[in-house]
């Protein structure tokens, strides 16, 4: 617990402290403490959801970024029923940085894609810490193909830093294959949601963010560049990350103010990882809704639809 | 050697009014790939091509258009679009006026119709120097606008590429540019309306994973970098150096990325050979 603490988190961690050792000493002694503990625990969710009102962009960020947060394999058993993970681009190889495969929400078979990054060291260079290759994106493509070839919707949960910076990634066409899937989820034949449930990192989160309907879990963030990236192009200077967090307007309030997500779904207090069974209850409300919504309109319109949203997208003037 | 005595002849003459009109330090330049010195005309003659090494500099969104385009034909669209500051971002205002200073006001795009060997094409070019030909959500609405035309007077697309990828300062909004390029690039390629993409250096990021990478034919100038990630993030991931070529128009070709390097020089012919096969014309010779 102690290790994965982020520095805001640091008053909570004395306030549980301070309970566990009642509860202990109350073990011990067999000391009527509730009376004790009652308010510390009243006063611990009062800080933690004051703490958690307040946060700043950076932090917001370190808690998309929490090694404890739930992923999307963590959803895909408590969001999803009855899943089959798929694998492979049928190109290359399988890129288990993005997982996917066929799942059931609200009793529906549904298609799920989404990235999927390590729980320890061993796990996050297999999964390249949930940043893709080419073949993550072209598996991803695969699969949304499959959907659209069963008329079943396609659930895209988004959590990256990015889309991978390597040599193989480059030459075996990063730019091509997110290129490409964004023409073809532009005119995929059946209904998309996309979720940032943690990082949305840039080209590498859009690849299979391009959507009917794009909901943001309330800490998760979303931005064109890593505020550590964005400090270092124009401050020459990664530690003035706080700064760029601030002016790249990042957070999922944000976004719905810039008009490009649909609805920000509440986390628990102390966000998902204190409450993982509450995140996904709340995900799970939102995901079905919006599928259900999509799934009544014609497909025409369904595209149309989708056109229009993204045309409408920028800030401009024409004088 | 025969080359500088050639030259010394050459910067005699200062009484023509060719010399007169300029500053004999402008007058000859260096070739940033090989160190190549020759009188800037030589440069200009060949298209910005150094004589010597073939490397392609870098030539501003006006000059590309001139290249391609019937003279006299070139209609400049949507020439009032501005960016705004979603963001407030610091210093973006700023930057915007330094960069219309420099490059001019239309942004690190420029959209028109014109014909090219008499057919009708539209045509966008990105100007590199208007902040580093980033795309903001001017360029992505140019791009939109111009594809939906294209789509629906059926007249082939055109593309000139170079940029450093989406810009930073309009945020997220930069990133949905991808999407919106894309969702107008779909339409065209239902409707069966020809799209060349020419990349120039560089084209990277989010121009390089959108549009850049849709045509149905891809060319790319020679030596041009061209990638996802820009060749200083990769170095930096991986921590070494990039191997030789890495990223580069003939790299692209060789991994299957760029149907062919097109040099400078043939950039019209090609494209305009390219059209009638698309277009389903006759070629130059039987067209009106
Ligand atoms: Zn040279």
């Amino acid at each position: 617990m102690a290790t994965h603490t982020l520095e805001f988190e640091r008053p909570l961690l004395e306030l549980e402290r301070q309970i566990e050792e009642l509860k202990r000493v109350a073990g011990e002694t067999a000391v009527d403490v509730s009376k004790e503990i009652v308010p510390l625990e009243r006063k611990l969710a009062e800080l933690r959801q004051e703490i958690y009102r307040s946060l700043t962009p950076m932090q917001r960020v370190q808690v998309a970024r929490h090694p404890k947060r739930p992923y999307t394999l963590d959803y895909l058993r408590t969001v999803f029923t009855d899943f089959v993970e798929l694998h492979g681009d049928r190109l290359y190889r399988d890129d288990p940085a993005i997982v996917g495969g066929w799942a059931r929400l609200d009793g529906a078979s549904v298609m799920v894609i989404g990235h999927q990054k390590g729980r320890d060291t061993k796990e996050n260079l297999r999964r390249n810490f949930g940043m893709a290759h080419p073949e993550g994106y072209r598996k991803a493509l695969r699969l949304m193909r499959l959907a659209e070839k069963f008329g079943a919707p396609v659930v895209t949960l988004v959590d990256t830093p990015g889309a991978y910076p390597g040599l193989g990634a480059e030459e075996r066409g990063q730019a091509e294959a997110i290129a490409r899937n964004l023409l073809e989820m532009s005119g995929l034949r059946t209904p998309i949601v996309t979720a940032v449930i943690g990082e949305g990192g840039s080209g590498g989160a859009l690849a299979v963010g391009l959507a009917d309907r794009v909901i943001m879990l309330e800490n998760s963030v979303y931005s064109v560049i890593s505020p550590e990236g964005c400090a270092a192009i124009l401050w020459k200077d990664a530690s003035q990350r706080e700064r760029a967090a601030e002016a790249l307007k990042l957070t999922a309030e944000d976004l719905l103010d810039l008009g490009v997500i649909d609805e920000i779904v509440p986390e628990p207090p102390g966000g998902a990882h204190a409450d993982p069974e509450a995140a996904a209850q709340a995900l799970e409300e939102s995901l079905r809704r919006h599928v259900r919504q999509l799934r009544k309109l014609k497909i025409e319109k369904l595209l149309a639809r989708r056109e229009e949203k993204y045309l409408s997208m920028g800030a401009l003037s024409e004088k | 050697m025969a080359r500088m005595a050639w030259f010394k002849k050459e910067r005699k003459p200062r009484t023509t009014e060719r010399v007169r009109l300029e500053i004999p330090a402008d007058a000859w330049e260096k070739c940033d790939e090989c160190g190549h010195i020759d009188i800037k005309e030589r440069f200009v003659a060949a298209l910005n091509v150094c004589p010597n090494c073939g490397y392609h500099r870098r030539i501003s969104a006006q000059e590309y258009i001139d290249l391609l385009v019937d003279e006299g034909s070139w209609h400049e669209l949507d020439g009032k679009l501005r960016s705004a500051d979603p963001l407030s971002f610091e210093n973006y205002p700023q930057r915007l006026e330094l960069a219309r200073q420099k490059a001019g006001p239309l942004e690190a795009l420029r959209s028109g119709y014109a014909r090219l060997d008499g057919m009708p094409v539209d045509l966008a070019v990105m100007d590199f120097a208007f902040m580093g030909g980033s795309m903001g959500s001017v360029v992505g609405e140019k791009i939109a606008r111009l594809t939906r035309r294209s789509a629906e007077k059926d007249i082939p697309l055109i593309i000139v590429s170079a940029s450093g990828g989406a810009r930073m300062q309009e945020g997220v909004l930069s990133l949905m540019q991808m999407a919106k390029t894309s969702v107008e690039i779909a339409r065209l390629q239902q409707e069966g309306v020809p799209f060349i993409s020419i990349l120039t250096n560089p084209t990277t990021g989010g121009v390089s994973a959108s549009f850049a990478m849709q045509g149905d034919v891809i060319l790319a100038e020679p030596g041009a970098v061209v990638g996802f990630a820009g060749p200083r993030v990769i170095k930096q991931t991986i921590g070494q150096d990039l191997p030789e070529g890495f990223q580069t128009a003939e790299f692209l070709v060789e991994h299957g990325m760029v149907d062919a390097v097109v040099p400078r020089s043939e950039l019209r012919d090609t494209t305009a050979r390219l059209l009638r096969h698309m277009a389903g014309r006759q070629p130059a010779e039987a067209a009106d």
